[in-house]
């Protein structure tokens, strides 16, 4: 059957490519997430509130967000974080270039056949948002930066945290691609706990 | 499962599983096999089809995406853009093998539809995705510019 003939050669494509990642990947233990109570017992208001938000950097400093928050217009993909081949760009809005939107390739699922992630609304973070080559304490200051963070109340951070569906894809990567730590609903809480602490950042 | 399409203009039914990537059921069901596969992976270009106008890599998108919408095929460009690149192609001489062909002249085609007048750079981000092992890189940005140039006539 021609199918199974593609399907064999897509999968010696992937496999040399990818069976070191796959390996890698098997080895791993998923990554938690403490729960807000854990951190209780920093009596000090600021110290609880800085441990909150590093807790929570374990999300935002995992590949599966620092990947589409990139420095320049170039997103990076995989574990490692290499630049996206093939080279694509944020474009005007973060949908790509014209004639070269991310919707070329990402579709509104991740597709299994070709290994290629996907979500309905797959687009980059503002260059306001780059969180490549930033220190933790640095992207809490973005994120506190309501001109730097799209106008968002620390109310409206912490929906988007605990709500978004494409913040929420990180849980759901597909194929080899391992999730973001814990659960979107754990960094939500964790979020919630930063802000009812006093929002305090870790040193930049 | 039986799925409507609308395949270069015409209703065509084909019987598959939804998830079926695009590209088997073009070749395979379709017959349409001006669509190559290169990679499967989304890394060459050489399946590029255009869904709604749009280019699509039809390896890495499941049949059931184009069901109600209008999928365009290398066999079926019509636009007046599509004419000027086939047009610069063949008097610019740009195809050797020509298997990553179809795909570079659907990706130019959907540039120049959005971008008449593409400078220098326009046509490295439209056409990055697009691999030639031939390296006819050159003709193909020349033939894109010619084509530009026809258009703007």
């Amino acid at each position: 059957m021609m199918r199974a003939a593609y399907r064999s050669a897509t999968v010696r494509a992937l496999g040399s490519v990818l069976s070191l990642f796959v390996a890698g990947a098997a080895a791993a233990q998923p990554v938690t997430l403490q729960a807000p109570g854990t951190f209780d017992a920093l009596q000090d208001r600021q110290e609880r509130s800085r441990a909150l938000f590093v807790e929570a950097g374990k999300v935002l400093q995992s590949p599966r967000c620092l990947n589409c928050h990139p420095k320049g217009d170039r997103p990076t993909q995989g574990a490692d974080m290499h630049p996206h081949e093939p080279w694509v760009v944020r474009g005007a809005d973060g949908h790509g270039a014209s004639g070269l939107q991310c919707t070329t390739c990402h579709q509104a699922a991740n597709f299994g056949p070709s290994n290629v992630p996907g979500h309905p609304t797959w687009h980059l973070a503002p260059a306001s948002m780059a969180w490549q080559q930033q220190s933790l304490g640095q992207i809490c200051v973005q994120l506190k930066d309501r001109r730097r963070n799209g106008g968002k109340t620390l109310a409206q951070i912490q929906e988007h945290m605990a709500h978004d569906a494409l913040v929420g894809w990180g849980w759901s990567p597909g194929g080899d691609r391992a999730p973001a730590p814990g659960t979107q609903e754990q960094l939500g809480a964790l979020v919630q706990a930063w802000i009812d602490s006093g929002a305090a950042c870790p040193a930049p | 499962m039986p799925i409507s399409l609308n395949v270069n203009g015409a209703v065509r039914q084909v019987d598959a599983d939804p998830d079926t990537p695009l590209l088997w059921v073009v070749r395979e069901d379709l017959g349409l096999t001006g669509t190559k596969y290169g990679c499967g992976i989304a890394q060459c270009g050489a399946c590029t089809v255009h869904l709604d106008g749009a280019p699509l890599r039809s390896c890495s998108a499941p049949v059931s995406a184009a069901a109600g919408r209008k999928l365009t095929t290398i066999e079926g460009l019509s636009s007046r853009a599509a004419k000027a690149v086939q047009k610069a192609w063949v008097e610019l001489d740009v195809v050797q093998c020509g298997y990553c062909q179809s795909g570079q002249i659907m990706q130019a085609t959907a540039l120049l539809e959005r971008n008449a007048r593409p400078s220098d750079r326009d046509i490295d981000q439209a056409m990055a995705g697009n691999i030639c092992r031939c390296a006819t890189y050159h003709r193909i940005r020349a033939a894109i510019h010619a084509a530009s140039k026809q258009l703007s006539a």
